[in-house]
């Protein structure tokens, strides 16, 4: 992502998530290029989806989420979720046990469940999200004994109306994907989409610069009760032997200072990122004669959820789901046009 | 259980016998290529003979196995030896006709003789032309009788294998399917049954029912390559019921560069209905990319024909990039561009840190320049990906693959292309070897070919798909010329005006000379002055030759240009600029100065030309300045004016220059022509008149 001087604070001050979306400054601009040479995704920390069902969205919350971006995918029907599953259950038994055939539709042991998430989305042009649910049988015990998950994945869209708008109606446009569990059937799984509805995967990495957006935003977030300390963890290149500062600070006190930087609620600019990234820096360096700025931010942990720059995500609190969801469709879409 | 059949093999004299030879040459003509026919034709007065008397015995067998009775053994019967030695001869020899089949079928499967006799003709059932479906048929039937042994049983099947292309038709033998399916439970014939299977499936084969059985095969016999062979047949036909993975090398799962053509499994379930399987509407219509394989069967299937599940995997794959060209929707191209664009930012060797795969993402990236060239246009995935990526390109890593990439950027009235394109060019353009810049300036010479060739098809067909209108064309070629005269200019200057580059540099200039009349494009862009004088004053006669070249193109686009204009038959939107054709006198000036009446230094009127004073000129005390840049003196040309005076006076080695005048200099100029020096000669045959054909001054005419 190019580290490019911003020209006027201003013009990334979005007072709300639905105007955010709708009149992101720099998106794509080049639409047709896609070169989103700032593609810097500004969101609010407010908003929650009151609609959303908790225990929908407890399934999501902490847990270690692996990102990738997936273009749209083409041919897939909502209502045929059943039959894919059925397909996606007896291919991963055929690549587990290669050259077997595999009946489709019998017993096996992976079960595979797909639903939608019909209130994980944006903006009305957003698909509802889906999730795939991976458990195996457990085949000693009786049959109603719960199966066990063994992995878990989801894709969705929340505010991607740059990628959705204008696509064809047999492409639905999901971004985002998040799994969790053993990387082969993240693999296997992933194997089937592609080859299913033609689509790409990749992995999706975090910028340091949009790490510091994160803390910054996750910082000034009201905490009802005593939080976990803000931790920023950065790592020191070129080194023969690798060399992690961690930064922990209290909750109370970097919200005290997010609030003397931003000078309208609910509105974040890159300029008040950088003002409240240097003040850290320069008290870490004022203690310690280091200067992290040469450093390279690798991870932010607070209270609301957690980023490593490797893209891996951690969402500790429902309400900011939706806002941070929306930042990683911003990225994954970035990265797919 | 007898069968009796009339002799369908007419009992004739053997020199009568001459309907069954030409139906054996009429296929020996057709089926085989040209240099065995001609080699046959030689040889058949030959080999009639050699026919008729096998055919004779090859009938005399036939009746005789036919009609024997009882179970004879072959040692103690040389009759019987005799007839299977001259069916199995003209088996070999020539093959065996078609109508013969049924016979010796029965005779080899009623099991009346002794498996030694029987296998002795099954293996010479070799077909000359083509196997009757009937006589397949039959021969089936005798199986159900179970008279013959597992080993002839087993030996049938493989002929059956072997020689299933040639059977005429297979309607029935399908028909059939579901007892060759029966005889999967006998272990030892399994494998063949399979493979017969695997060869007589179609859609409407495929059965749950039979699906089990071969699982339940499976589970017995594990896993067994001839079951997995059929199975992954029977998932290619219905995805929806059967699912099987071949062992075999994957890559990384989310970065397959080369994916091999399978059918879309998502539209096939998508017909295959609701909830029950009846379908009402033939579920075969669609024919598997997998199953593609020659043009002709494209030609035949192209309307029952669906692009493959993935569609990276139609770039390895000519037969689908025919068909890509055919069918224009838009999902296609979208499908290509974002797994292009995922692709190649993935792989791409220079932006993703730690990627060893130069080799193969290589590989790749000539992979897409064969579809672009395929077809005839650049993909958007990969122009993008050039925008992005050129900026922190070292112009090192896959040169030439990315080059080629350039040179099919499309033609759009996209307006940044110099920041995207230009400028991150000429960066690398400045600080790169000489080669580079000569690799640089062919793709240029390359894109803006692709661009007037795609305007010139836009025009004759009328499908202006892209919004690009002719001025927006005009624009961008402008824009692109332009920008090869600058970098042209400015590196003949860091590289000493070498001799390599100038020749590509005209190269570029050969198609721009000609946009005119050959590209049908309302537009002409003369060579910068730092182009045009290094190309005049060259050492080299090839790029002197080349200039002159040129300048002629240039001429004759300019005079039909003038003329069109002035006849005003329609009413040209674009008007060539006089600045055009004063550029181009400047030039025709200077350059008949130099070259032909001997006046360089004084007739040049372009302001960055070769004018000097006659004072600054007597300062350098060299003598006969004016005309050392003529076509005698010039030191491209000196050579040739050297072998030419040795040529005429072998025994003078005074080298008298002066002397090539008059009638000299027309044998000189012929001398040149006759040297290959063809662009010098349209040159002067364009550009200057000749007193001793018009009767006119020897001073350069120059007309428009």
């Amino acid at each position: 992502m190019a580290e490019e001087a911003q020209e006027d604070g201003a013009t990334r001050t979005l007072p709300s998530l639905r105007r955010l979306s709708r009149a992101l400054p720099f998106g794509r601009t080049h639409g047709r290029l896609g070169i989103s040479s700032s593609g810097r995704p500004i969101v609010s920390a407010l908003c929650s989806q009151e609609s959303a069902d908790p225990q929908q969205t407890a399934l999501l919350l902490r847990k270690a989420w692996t990102l990738y971006s997936v273009t749209p995918l083409y041919r897939f029907r909502r209502a045929r979720l059943r039959d894919y599953a059925r397909l996606l259950s007896a291919f991963i038994a055929a690549e587990k046990q290669k050259g077997l055939a595999v009946e489709v539709g019998v017993e096996l042991d992976i079960k595979v469940a797909l639903s939608s998430l019909a209130d994980l989305r944006g903006s009305e042009l957003d698909q509802a999200a889906l999730l795939v649910q991976l458990s195996s049988r457990s085949r000693a015990s009786s049959r109603n004994s719960e199966d066990k998950l063994v992995w878990s994945g989801w894709f969705c869209s929340v505010f991607g109306d740059d990628l959705s708008e204008n696509l064809p109606e047999d492409f639905t446009s999901l971004p985002l994907f998040l799994s969790h569990g053993a990387e082969s059937y993240t693999s296997l799984v992933g194997s089937w989409f592609q080859k299913t509805f033609d689509c790409c995967f990749r992995r999706l990495a975090i910028s340091p610069q949009n790490l510091s957006w994160m803390v910054a935003m996750w910082a000034g977030c009201k905490l009802d009760r005593a939080a976990a300390a803000v931790e920023l963890v950065f790592s020191v290149p070129r080194l023969s032997q690798p060399l992690d500062i961690s930064y922990a600070i209290h909750p109370e006190d970097a919200k005290a200072l997010w609030d003397t930087v931003q000078k309208t609620p609910g509105e974040i600019t890159q300029e008040e990122v950088d003002v409240f990234m240097d003040c850290l820096y320069a008290h870490f360096h004022r203690h310690f004669k280091i200067h992290l700025s040469a450093a390279k931010l690798v991870k932010v942990s607070t209270a609301v959820a957690s980023a490593h720059c490797d893209g891996i995500v951690k969402i500790l609190q429902s309400q900011y789901l939706p806002g941070m969801l929306m930042l990683l469709t911003e990225l994954a879409i970035s990265q797919i046009q | 259980m007898q069968r009796t059949r009339g002799s369908r093999i007419p009992k004739q004299p053997r020199h009568a016998d001459q309907t069954s030879q030409t139906d054996l040459s009429a296929w020996r003509k057709g089926g085989r290529v040209d240099s065995e026919k001609s080699l046959q034709n030689q040889q058949s007065v030959d080999n009639d003979q050699k026919y008729d008397s096998q055919e004779g015995s090859l009938e005399e067998a036939l009746s005789y196995l036919e009609e024997i009775q009882d179970d004879a053994a072959l040692k103690k019967n040389s009759v019987l030896q005799k007839h299977l030695d001259a069916v199995e001869s003209t088996a070999l020899k020539q093959g065996l006709p078609p109508e013969v089949f049924e016979t010796l079928l029965n005779v080899a499967l009623s099991g009346k003789f002794a498996d030694t006799v029987n296998t002795r003709i099954l293996k010479s059932l070799i077909p000359a032309s083509v196997v009757p479906e009937s006589s397949v048929v039959t021969a089936v039937s005798w199986l159900c009788v179970g008279q013959c042994s597992g080993n002839v049983q087993l030996l049938f099947l493989k002929w059956l294998i072997t020689v299933f292309d040639l059977i005429d038709q297979k309607e029935q033998l399908n028909a059939l399917y579901g007892f060759f399916f029966s005889f999967l439970q006998d272990e030892k014939v399994c494998p063949y049954v399979c493979h017969l299977l695997y060869l007589l499936t179609r859609k409407e084969n495929v059965k749950p029912f039979r699906i089990r059985r071969l699982l339940d095969l499976q589970a017995k016999m594990g896993v067994q390559s001839h079951l997995q062979a059929l199975l992954s047949l029977y998932k290619l036909f219905c995805p929806e019921q059967v699912s099987i993975t071949l062992p075999g090398k994957t890559k990384k799962w989310n970065a397959q560069l080369v994916i091999p053509a399978s059918s879309s499994n998502t539209s096939n379930l998508e017909e295959a209905g609701e909830e029950n399987s009846v379908c009402l509407y033939s579920t075969d219509v669609s024919l598997p990319v997998e199953q593609l394989q020659t043009f002709p069967q494209l030609l035949q299937n192209i309307h029952r024909l669906e692009f493959p599940a993935q569609m990276g995997s139609v770039l390895t794959s000519p037969l689908l990039l025919h068909y890509m060209n055919c069918a224009q929707e838009e999902s296609i191209y979208l499908r290509l561009y974002y797994w292009m664009g995922q692709m190649l930012q993935e792989e791409c060797t220079w932006c993703v840190v730690d990627n060893p795969n130069e080799e193969e993402f290589k590989s790749f990236l000539e992979t897409i320049y064969k579809a672009e060239c395929f077809l005839q246009e650049g993909f958007s995935a990969c122009e993008e990906f050039l925008y992005k990526t050129l900026p922190l390109w070292d112009g090192f890593c896959c040169r030439s693959e990315i080059l080629r990439l350039v040179s099919w950027i499309p033609l759009s009235s996209f307006s940044d292309i110099k920041s995207y394109l230009y400028d991150p060019l000429a960066q690398l353009f400045f600080t790169s070897s000489i080669y580079f810049k000569c690799s640089v300036l062919e793709c240029l010479k390359e894109l803006l070919q692709n661009w007037l060739n795609c305007n010139v098809i836009q025009v004759d067909s009328e499908f202006s798909s892209s919004s690009t209108t002719l001025s927006g064309l005009v624009n961008m070629v402008a824009e692109l010329v332009h920008f090869v005269g600058w970098i042209s200019t400015v590196a003949l200057r860091l590289e000493n005006n070498s001799t390599f580059l100038l020749y590509f540099i005209l190269n570029f200039y050969g198609t721009v000379c000609d946009m005119y009349l050959k590209y049908n494009l309302p537009l002409l862009i003369m060579p910068p002055a730092g182009v045009f004088y290094p190309a005049l004053l060259s050492m080299d006669s090839v790029n002197l030759n080349k200039l002159c070249h040129i300048m002629y193109r240039y001429r004759t686009n300019l005079v039909a240009a003038k003329e069109n204009e002035l006849s005003k038959k329609n009413i040209l939107q674009f008007k060539f600029s006089n600045q055009t054709y004063q550029e181009y006198n400047q030039y025709i000036i200077a350059m008949v100065g130099c070259l032909w009446t001997s006046s360089a230094f004084q007739k040049d009127i372009h302001p960055q030309g070769l004018c000097m004073d006659d004072k600054l000129l007597r300062k350098t005390a060299v003598k006969e300045l004016k005309n050392s840049f003529n076509i005698v003196y010039h030191p491209a040309m000196m050579g040739y004016s050297v072998q030419f005076l040795q040529q005429i006076r072998p025994d003078d080695v005074t080298f008298n220059f002066k002397s090539i005048k008059g009638k000299k200099w027309d044998w000189y100029l012929e001398y040149l022509y006759s040297q290959g020096l063809k662009g010098l000669k349209v040159f002067i045959e364009s550009s200057i008149s000749r007193v001793s054909q018009a009767s006119r001054s020897k001073a350069g005419n120059v007309e428009t």
